[in-house]
Parts: structure tokens; sequence; C-alpha cells
């Protein structure tokens, strides 16, 4: 057995004025961990004098334990070793050779606030440069119109939007009735348990459902074009596109978001038709009729609360698509980076998606919508 | 051979697919401190039979013992144990894409080693030195070259000090001086630290230069048709295909 074999040991004389450190055995990798702490200990302790390390008894050595003579040589300047047979000290020697000093890393310097914030406007711009870059992409298309291929696009949009709906439809049930729920105890206080459908009709349709159908988005899709791209980035793939004359912005930012556009309004929709369904299960079941409840709904929602929320569920989509797209394209290296792309596509895309929720709120209230 | 125990035998290993026989009756031993090639054209099996030499796929019939174990018969436990005393070099080096060189290295020793953290960094960077790497330690293997990442996965082989180390394919895909380079590394670690290689290959040049003994398995034969001294074989083999590969002719 390989383990009982890995022996070892280490003893200490003193020889005249010198510590002689004898080592026996067989000195590898498993020995060389069990010594470690015992023999560096053991070399840097030594009383004054000089110290020899004795290696007559050791019957063979790998690098490892090559690396543990040599460090216990550097713990004791001056220590020298004595008595090796030629294989040790072939291996001693090549260690040696191999353990000279690497160069220090460079010392990494903290960054300055001005930098960190500097970056974060550099990323910024980064970002709107590279809706402009979408947007040149657009008014080419006419000329590079076999570039942009349908098919990828309607396969985004069953990807993104069609095998979406069992979860949009989850979600806007179980919120709808958490919604109703929650609501619905205080509202009754002030007897006004019928002005429930209002509250959560009207959140659902100008706020929540956009949002989260943005957050889904986000979760499901952003992340995966994210992957999808970077992977491709890191395969050269993108590289090669751009030999063979083809825009990757047409050919792969473009579908996606056009998907993105095209379901977003769809998911949003059905986000909201499942949470008013949930929010209907409650509030029926709380001694409310169905028909007083929609006639509470139609009465209380205007058109543009429906359309507004259509509309911001439109930029949300695109905005999230085209994040995705470029936390892949500016990918890195390696498996980490695709990993992280798709950590920036999803932080990246609810975040963006909650500014422009605030963005539109104050442009909404400012239009009178 | 001087030494009486082969550290690597098969024997009448054979590998099917299906009802596609791959190879059979392929049987050799590897002594102590060789350099051993196994070579032939592509799809004769030379990475078919590297995987059932380190554990990775059960021969159809035949066995293979390393470092006097038996690895397809042995208990999992012991079997594991005689796969931690081999290294092995995968083709495009399977490094850890997420760890930078000296935590490839370093992984290894974690797990199968008391070294302490200061130990197992000396460790690594001696390995990753015997290799030339020294000054590339906190690199991600994204960030080499391919003759340097070929480097890596020898120094990665090399953690646990294997008697055995098998590389596969470890000249493919490199400019001939880089290519040289490796093959030298070979020759200097055998040297060096007494090592035995097992290399699948088909640099001609490389086989040439760094192989004590030689199998050559052909496609169509489904097996060996040819082992021993390589620069014998190219100077005195009869057979058709052996020259063939030796003399770099068309079939």
């Amino acid at each position: 057995m390989p383990q009982a074999a890995a022996t070892a040991a280490l003893t200490s004389a003193m020889r005249d004025k010198t510590c002689v450190l004898s080592l026996r055995g067989r000195l590898d990798v498993t020995a060389a961990g069990t010594l470690w702490t015992t023999a560096l200990n053991a070399a840097a302790a030594q009383p004054e004098g000089p110290l020899v390390i004795e290696l007559s008894a050791l019957e063979s050595c790998d690098t490892a334990g090559a690396a543990l003579l040599l460090a216990m040589a550097e713990a004791r300047p001056g220590a020298t070793f004595e008595g090796a047979d030629p294989q040790v000290t072939a291996v001693l020697e090549r260690a040696r050779k191999a353990l000279v000093e690497p160069p220090p890393p460079p010392p990494v310097p903290p960054m300055p606030w001005h930098t960190v914030i500097r970056q974060g406007l550099v990323a910024a711009g980064d970002g709107f440069a590279f809706l402009g870059e979408a947007l040149a992409a657009v008014l080419h298309l006419p000329t590079r119109s076999r570039q942009f291929r349908l098919a990828d696009m309607l396969r985004t949009a069953d990807q993104a939007g069609v095998r979406g709906v069992p979860l949009v439809l989850l979600l806007g049930i179980l919120i709808g009735l958490i919604l109703a729920f929650q609501s619905l105890m205080p509202m009754r206080r002030f007897g006004a348990d019928l002005y429930v459908a209002n509250l959560v009709a009207v959140s659902l349709l100008r706020e929540l459902g956009p949002l989260l159908a943005s957050v889904v988005l986000a979760g499901r899709s952003g992340s995966a074009f994210a992957a999808e791209i970077g992977t491709m980035k890191v395969n050269q793939e993108v590289d090669a596109l751009n030999t063979m004359g083809i825009d990757a912005m047409t050919m792969l930012v473009l579908p996606r978001m056009a998907a993105a556009l095209l379901v977003m309004p769809v998911l949003t929709v059905l986000l909201e038709l499942a949470g008013l369904a949930g929010m209907s299960v409650v509030l029926v079941g709380s001694g409310i009729p169905l028909v007083a409840v929609a006639n509470q709904v139609a009465r209380w929602v205007r058109p543009a609360d429906f359309y507004g929320g259509l509309a911001k569920a439109v930029v949300f989509g695109a905005v999230v698509a085209a994040i995705g797209c470029r936390a892949g394209l500016s990918a890195g290296n390696g498996p980490r980076a695709v990993g992280q792309a798709a950590t920036a596509a999803v932080v990246g895309g609810i975040v963006a998606t909650v500014v422009l929720d605030g963005v539109f709120a104050v442009l909404f209230y400012r239009l009178g919508l | 051979m001087s030494a009486p125990d082969p550290v690597l035998r098969g024997s009448g290993l054979a590998q099917s697919f299906g009802s596609r026989t791959l190879y059979h009756d392929v049987s050799f031993e590897v002594a102590r401190g060789e350099v051993f090639v196994i070579l032939g054209g592509s799809g004769c099996g030379k990475s078919t039979l590297l995987r059932q030499c380190i554990g990775l796929l059960v021969p159809t019939a035949g066995s293979v013992v390393v470092l006097g174990e038996d690895i397809y018969a042995a208990t999992a436990v012991a079997r594991d144990a005689v796969l931690c005393r081999i290294g092995v070099m995968f083709q495009s080096g399977a490094l850890f894409g997420s760890m930078t060189l000296l935590e490839n290295v370093m992984l290894p020793l974690e797990v199968h080693t008391d070294l302490p953290l200061p130990a197992r960094e000396r460790v690594a960077r001696l390995k990753l030195g015997l290799v030339g790497l020294a000054d590339s330690l906190s690199l991600l293997p994204a960030e080499i070259s391919g003759g340097m990442a070929k480097r890596a996965a020898i120094a990665r082989a090399l953690a646990l000090d294997p008697p055995l180390l098998f590389l596969d394919e470890p000249s493919a895909g490199l400019d001939p001086v880089t290519s040289a380079g490796i093959d030298q590394l070979i020759l200097e670690l055998r040297r060096d630290l007494g090592l035995t290689f097992v290399v699948v290959t088909h640099e001609l040049a490389s086989i040439l230069a760094i192989a004590d003994r030689c199998l050559m398995l052909d496609h169509d034969a489904q097996g060996v048709i040819a082992s021993g001294d390589p620069k014998r074989l190219r100077d005195e083999s009869e057979d058709p295909k052996v020259r063939a590969f030796f003399r770099r002719e068309a079939a």
C-alpha cells in the first residue's frame, strides 16, 4: 500500500558544536506533508551554530521532499546538506533550479474613489454606445437583410416567450392572490373591501405587470443570451463572423432584441390577466360577487393605464435583451467569463428595469397620463 | 529489463463498441524509467488504449496492472489509491479554467496531502518551475499559449510526484520548436526524477526523439502491428504500413 510505505523520519542531534538534523526513509509527498511543520520548526529553532542536514539515511526523495529540504535550508541561513546519494542530489539540484524566485507580482494599488466613479461613467457610456450601435444596425438593416435571420428570431421568441408562459402565469396568479389578500385585511376595517379590486388592478396594470415580466425576462432570457453569446465569444465564433463579413450586431443582437420586443407585451398581458384572476379568487372567496369585481375593475382602470404598462413592457424587453447581448459580447476568456457575463446580464437587466420604471413614472406624471 | 516488476502491464486488452471491434489482444509491459510511446494513425485506438490504462474506460476484455495493482479487478479504494499515484496530461490540457496555474497545481496537493498552505504553494511553484513556467503562476489558463498550457498540464500531472506519467498528444498542435521543448522536458524529467512516461502521439519527430520503445496500433489489423525501438522499426521493418508511417508516405 502506498500509504504504508510513505515513511520518513526526522531526528536531531549535536555533533561537536554542530546541530545535525537527520532524515531517513522515503521522503515522498505524503511524508513531506506530515513532516513539513515539524521539520521547518526544528531547522529554525536549533541553538546557535552551524546546521547540517544529514541525508545519508534517506532512501529516496521526490520533488515535494526536495521542496521541504530546501525550505529547511532556507529557514536557517548557512545550512548545508551532507551525505546525499546521487539520486537525491539530482532531485535537489533540479528543484533548486525550478524554485528560482519568481518575479514578485506587481502590487495592486488601491483604487481611488474618482477612478471607481470614472469607470462607472465609462461603463454607462459603453452602454449608450452599444445602444447607438444597435440603432445603427437597425438603420443598416435594409442593406444587410440577409444577415438578420428570421429563423433565429422565431427560435429566440419561442425560448424567451412561449416557454416562459407557465412561469409568468404562475407568478401572476400568486402575485394577484397575495396582493388581494394582503390589502383585503386593512381595507375591510374601513368597509372598503370592494376597492381592493381597483387597488390591485391599477397597480398590476401600471407597475407590477411590466416590472415582473421584465424581471422574468432578465432571469430566464437575458442570462441565456449572455451565456450563449459569451460562449460564442470565448470560442472565437464572433471573430469568425466578423471575418466572414457578417455583422455580429445584426446577426446575434437584433434578432434577440426583436424577439424580446415581440414577446414582452404578450407576457405582460398574460401576467396581468393571471393576476386579475388570482385577485378575483380571493375577493369572490371573501363574499364579493364576481360581477361586482368585474364592474369595479372596468370602471376604474383607464385604457391609458393598460397601454402605458404595455409601452413600458416593450421598452423593458428591448433594454433587457440588449443588456444580455452586450454582456455576452463583452465577455472575457474562459469559463469564468461566461458565468460573469450571465450574472452581469441579470443584474444589469433588473437594475435598468427599475431605473427606467422610475423614469417612466416621472414621465407619465408630467404628461398627465 | 532490469526492474522485475513492470510499472504498467496490459494483457489481452480489447475494446469493442457494439459490434465494431477497435482492437483486440493488445499486450505490453512498461518498465520503470522508460519512455513508452503508443502510436498509430488516426482512429486506431491510441487514445482509447490510454483511457483504459488510466481507469477511465473498462476494457471489453483483458486487464491493466498499474504499479502492481489490477485496476479493474481491485476494490474502489485500492484503485483510487493507485490512480493518485499516476499523473495524466490530457490532450487539451484540461486545466481548470477558473483557477490560476498555481491553484491548478495546488488542488491535488490540497486534497491528498497534509501540506500546510505555504508548503503547498512552494511545492506547486516548484512543479511549475520544473516545466519552465515559474513566471506565469498567477495567469489563468485562458491567458496562456497552447505550449504553455501543455507544460502547465504536465506540472499538474506532476503535483503528487507520481512515478508514472501518461501524456496524451503532448506535442499536437504546437510549432516544431515548442514541440521539441516539450520532448526535451520529458527527457529531463525522466533523467532527473526517474519518471516513467507513457506517451500517445503520432508526431514522428517526437517519437524518434523520446521513445525507448513503442507500440504501433493499426485500424485495419485491429491491434498491434509493430513494437520495439522506433529507430529500428524505421530502418528495418518489413511491414509496409510501419514503413509508410515512419517514412511519412501516403498509404
